[in-house]
């Protein structure tokens, strides 16, 4: 697992019945972009995160390919829709196998 | 041995579209890109794409050594079909999104930025 990987994500605590709200998510991560060299001009392998995926009840809301052109920290802000009071669960997959996971409760107003 | 020329390697813009489309025609319409005119920094470019009937968006700096950005597929419950993020741009270029609507056709936008510092240096 890449050192210093940590999840945020930002969602309203609750919602009317088939609001749309907006989420927001930023994940620390170098996002090493297998363009650069180090001092002795060796390419520093790419090391990035490669996939974004946002369910909410089991249902999907978006899924994310991310490419090297992301910037370090990657942002990703989109909108979904609330039928019901649930869970977002949110999930993030690195070059290197790992997966790092947070979910976010909503009610209904 | 002799070396496989670079090329083999590097997917140029235009590949990586034709990719996407199946090589199907790609017209203006139901698609916006957000970038700024001017980024100062290009580690850190924020953009935005919409379209209110894409599947999916496909984004790419055509004039990054890799030009594939990003692609988004939106689910049965996003709520618009847009999304933002920040991009890393190596210099001025053109940073074109294209979307693949509901109805199976293409259609493209594409947004000048002007960079100061560029965002894949080593």
């Amino acid at each position: 697992m890449a050192e210093g990987v940590k999840p945020r994500v930002k969602v309203p605590k609750s919602a009317a019945a088939g609001e749309a709200i907006v989420i927001k998510t930023l994940i620390s991560h170098k996002m090493e972009s297998g363009q650069r060299k180090d001092d002795e001009g060796n390419v520093i392998p790419r090391s990035i995160i490669n996939r974004f995926t946002c369910d909410f009840n089991g249902e999907n809301i978006i899924d994310i390919t991310l490419e090297p052109a992301i910037s370090t920290n990657p942002y990703l802000e989109f909108e979904a829709t609330v039928p019901e009071e649930g869970e977002f669960k949110f999930t993030w997959y690195d070059d290197d196998g790992s997966v790092y996971e947070d979910s976010k409760k909503i009610s209904i107003e | 041995v002799v070396g496989l020329p670079l090329r083999a390697f590097a997917v140029t813009g235009d590949e990586a579209i034709a990719a996407f489309t199946g090589g199907a025609e790609v017209s203006e319409g139901d698609i916006k890109l957000t970038a700024p005119e001017i980024a100062e920094n290009g580690n850190t470019v924020p953009i935005e794409v919409s379209s209110d009937s894409a599947a999916e968006i496909m984004v790419l700096a055509m004039g990054n050594p890799e030009p594939a950005v990003a692609t988004f597929k939106f689910g049965p419950l996003a709520a618009s079909r847009s999304a933002s993020t920040r991009i890393r741009l190596a210099g001025t270029q053109d940073v074109v999104a294209i979307a693949k609507l509901e109805d199976g056709s293409f259609v493209k936008a594409s947004s000048t930025v002007k960079v100061t510092i560029g965002g894949c240096g080593g």
